[in-house]
């Protein structure tokens, strides 16, 4: 599936196919691996609408693409921003180029994209994508396009919202970590109920049973027997489970086209969720690479400027947040430096001179080959916490910073190596969005689903978590709680199909400790 | 625009202007771009919606930035970054802008469900054609691609083999099937006239001239919007009548007589001149306090009806109300309008009037 199927002429004019061809030379030269790769050239309103689609111009409908379009064009509109690029992670990778833009533009996105086409093929957290996303995609456009024509658009319409207000409770690890047996819609081997619990009772005479057995005794053996089994009966989910989507999809009494529906958001929230986990090194990665081709061998003398202007406006340093670009690149030369002159180890950290350790070099050259190694088996928390190092930030100007209550905006918190790491990985961990689980899909005994939003200090916006409350219960259909933490105090938020409550939760109880008891 | 995401595009309008039952709509905010034009900042409007999801509050958050500064200093709140640029220059301000008069003109279109101006009759207005270019997987029956179709089901049924020679019968299935698409191409070919004649005798109070500029400049923004390349006539009149520029019409002050048969006899002067009916849709708005030279009504009555109704897709007539004279003209062409459908009258007493009187205009659909 390509744009060919759709009206735009998207053929690669041939001094833009000669620049591919020598570009890719380029690239290949320097050992980067990449899935054939196609590109193709659009003006700058179908760009944008691609770009709307995430890259799929066959997706499924909905109204948010249509806003995400309006954004794009108006900022292109009014010259704030324009697309160069954009690249989609399949086998083979398209990339679509602006025909509006200049040359030596084409050249460098070029060398761009095949930096990101090389990630794509080569990190390890890309391994479980779906490398026929663009077939993929368009067949969920026609199975979602098809329900809107059984069930009515704006059935349809009202459930996608739903859905795509949950699409980040998902578990993005265990596609590489097997949590629990997959669950099989044909396993009807139900358990046998044991009936009722019943006390040991001793062989009597009718006369004597009475003394042999107590009833008292009985009773309490029996309800002490009961409590046991209860203890030890499944909990439903057996560990409290990340994946929220998948519980749903299991469990929930959706109709078939529903549970469809929310399989297509929650694949595609799978094949996007790497793009998001490795934004700084994807983009670090590509930027590396286009830099060192153009700067190496493409460009051409009269091109500098332009080249330059460009790459500048990308890296520019965002005083507000982390510019993913400028913090990927940078971090890569760092570690192909270090590792090139040794800076690197127990010597290297030991070192107490301060003169040795900034002339250190022990000519290793190894930087190249680390560079490759690092794109292959790190994702954006564990390249971080690897590699950033205080020397790194103070001459990155970095600095953290923190939301001030009083004066209801952001002040500077501090240049501290320790801070701004934790700052900064706090914002990648789970994607900077809270942690939430299923606990209970019985809870109470009454069908009821217990959600648990793991506390870490930040609580919840607490408006949005009682609409996201409402969407759940719609497809859970029986009340939904979510534990959290409201002003510093545990509490339970409940929404029961007509009305929130919300109950502090007291130490008698409290159903984290019950949970947190039953989950071993 | 593409066909999928003008579709897409227009869903999120219409939920953003409440035209559509959403729970979202307490999601929609009125955002803002901070652009540039010239030297000075413009605000451009952005609606979104925010589909709400799990997510941490403000407080106790932070982040990463990078440059200079101690800490303690205040930090612009990120996603307002660029607007405390504006406030550290002197005199910095922001424009309130760019509501283009296109989307105005769509929201009034919405807003009033006008009726499209869909002329009936042997020349239509054409603005854009489709040209079928492409083929798609989807689409209506009637634009199924057979050969196509045909081959693709031959394939299959050759590549399955259940195709047999012997007995060739192709038997296309859903998937086999391909259709038409099509691209709209504009045609710069203009075809229709808009002739917009206003009295700007003595008896014509300022107020009285700015609801018949409104309403001109209303109706004459809702056609532009649909129809490119109209070519537009105005004419003002007092006891003469003159063609002038747009600029003028809107903003020029005069005073004396009345003799609305002089807008008339020019305004069909100009059509037989310029915009032969053959050739041209004309459409032709009159605005006027009513208050005209008695000896000259039956005079305007026969232009009327004799020489510009035969040739005009519509004719509007609308007269403001006036503290002077009698508005009588309005009855005089009231009475005209039986049996004509290209003949519409409009009462505007004051400015709270001018939508409906668009609409009384325009609602004909011609």
């Amino acid at each position: 599936m390509s744009l060919a199927h759709t009206p735009y002429d998207t053929t690669l004019p041939p001094d833009l196919r000669a620049l591919q061809k020598e570009i890719e030379g380029y690239a290949r030269e320097f050992g980067l691996d990449f899935f054939e790769t196609i590109f193709e050239v659009l003006d700058a309103d179908d760009l944008n609408e691609v770009a709307a689609y995430g890259g799929f111009p066959t997706r499924y409908p909905h109204w948010s693409f249509g806003m995400a379009y309006e954004e794009l064009k108006k900022s292109y509109d009014y010259g704030l921003s324009k697309i160069y690029e954009m690249v989609i992670n399949n086998d083979p990778c398209y990339a679509y180029l602006m025909r509006c833009n200049h040359v030596v533009d084409q050249k460098l996105v070029m060398a761009h994209v095949y930096g990101h086409c090389d990630f794509f093929k080569n990190n390890q957290f890309f391994a479980h994508t779906n490398r026929k996303m663009m077939d993929e995609m368009a067949n969920h456009g026609n199975r979602i396009r098809r329900y809107a024509e059984k069930y009515g658009e704006d059935e349809i319409e009202r459930f996608l919202d739903i859905c795509l207000s949950i699409d980040d409770l998902i578990d993005v690890h265990s596609v590489a970590i097997k949590r629990r047996d997959e669950v099989s819609r044909y396993d009807f081997s139900i358990e046998k109920e044991d009936d009722q619990p019943r006390a040991t009772r001793f062989k009597s005479k009718p006369y004597m049973d009475e003394y042999l057995n107590p009833p008292e005794l009985l009773k309490a053996e029996e309800e002490e027997r009961r409590r046991l089994k209860e203890q030890l009966s499944k909990n439903f989910p057996e560990r409290p489970e990340k994946d929220v989507l998948l519980f749903l999809i299991e469990h929930a009494p959706l109709k078939g086209w529903q549970r469809d529906v929310l399989s297509i958001v929650r694949d595609e929230a799978y094949y996007f969720a790497p793009q998001a986990m490795t934004k700084i090194m994807n983009e670090g990665w590509a930027s590396y690479w286009h830099s060192t081709i153009m700067t190496t061998k493409a460009l051409h003398p009269s091109e500098v400027v332009d080249y330059c202007d460009h790459h500048c406006g990308t890296m520019a340093p965002y005083r507000g947040r982390i510019n993913p670009y400028k913090l990927g690149i940078e971090l890569f030369r760092d570690i192909e430096h270090r590792w090139n002159t040794g800076r690197f180890g127990k010597d290297y950290e030991e070192c107490d001179d301060l003169e040795a350790k900034r002339t250190w070099d022990k000519k290793l050259g190894l930087g190249r080959q680390k560079i490759f190694e690092v794109r292959r088996i790190h994702n954006d928390i564990t390249f971080i916490d690897t590699f950033l190092t205080p020397e790194f930030c103070q001459e990155q100007n970095y600095f953290s910073y923190v939301f001030n209550e009083q004066g209801q905006n952001y002040v500077i918190e501090s240049r501290d190596f320790q801070k701004i790491k934790e700052r900064l990985l706090f914002g990648l961990t789970n994607f900077g969005k809270p942690w939430i689980y299923v606990v209970d899909g019985n809870y109470r005994n009454r069908g009821e689903l217990l959600l648990r939003h793991e506390y870490n200090g930040i609580e919840l916006k607490l408006d949005r978590a009682k609409d996201v409350l409402v969407n759940i219960q719609y497809i859970w259909t029986r009340p939904v709680h979510l534990q959290t933490v409201v002003e510093n105090k545990p509490t339970l938020l409940t929404f029961d199909g007509t009305e929130h409550s919300s109950k502090t939760l007291g130490d008698s109880d409290d159903p984290r400790k019950h949970s947190s008891a039953k989950t071993r | 625009m593409g066909q999928k995401i003008e579709r897409d595009y227009q869903r999120f309008r219409k939920i953003v202007r409440g035209k559509v039952k959403s729970s979202l709509s307490k999601y929609i905010t009125r955002g803002e771009m901070i652009g540039k034009k010239g030297n000075d900042l413009v605000s451009i409007p952005l609606p979104q919606i925010e589909i709400p999801q799990f997510r941490y509050g403000r407080k106790g958050t932070g982040g990463v930035g990078q440059g200079q500064g101690q800490p303690g200093q205040a930090l612009t709140p990120p996603q307002d970054g660029d607007r405390a640029k504006a406030g550290d220059q002197p005199g910095g301000h922001i424009l309130e802008v760019e509501l283009t008069l296109q989307e105005l003109a769509e929201i009034l279109g919405e807003e009033l469900a006008l009726p499209r101006i869909t002329p009936k009759g042997r020349k239509n207005i054409v603005t854009t054609r489709e040209r079928y270019t492409g083929i798609r997987q989807a689409g209506p029956e009637s634009l199924r691609h057979f050969k196509r179709t045909f081959k693709r089901a031959l394939r299959r049924q050759i590549a399955s083999g259940t195709y047999s020679p012997e007995e060739p019968v192709v038997i296309p299935i859903r998937e086999d099937k391909q259709y038409r698409s099509w691209k709209e191409v504009p045609l710069p070919q203009s075809v229709a006239c808009i002739i917009y004649m206003m009295d700007v005798s003595g008896s014509m109070t300022e107020e009285q001239k700015e609801i018949v500029r409104i309403e001109a400049f209303w109706i004459d923004t809702w056609i532009k919007a649909h129809y490119k390349g109209v070519e537009r006539v105005y004419i003002i009149h007092d006891a003469v009548a003159q063609e002038v520029d747009e600029h003028t019409f809107y903003h020029t002050r005069e005073s004396g007589g009345t003799k609305i048969s002089s807008a008339y006899d020019l305004g069909d002067k100009i059509i037989q001149k310029r915009y032969p009916p053959d050739d041209w849709n004309i459409y032709a708005f009159h605005f006027s306090d009513g208050d005209n030279w008695g000896d000259d009504i039956p005079t305007c009555l026969e232009i009327l009806q004799e020489r510009l109704l035969p040739k005009l897709n519509l004719f509007g007539y609308g007269q403001v109300e006036s503290p002077y004279g009698s508005g009588e003209f309005l009855d005089y062409v009231k009475d005209l309008t039986d049996g004509r459908e290209n003949l519409v009258v409009s009462r505007i007493p004051d400015r709270e009037h001018i939508l409906e009187s668009i609409k009384e205009f325009l609602k004909t659909g011609r």
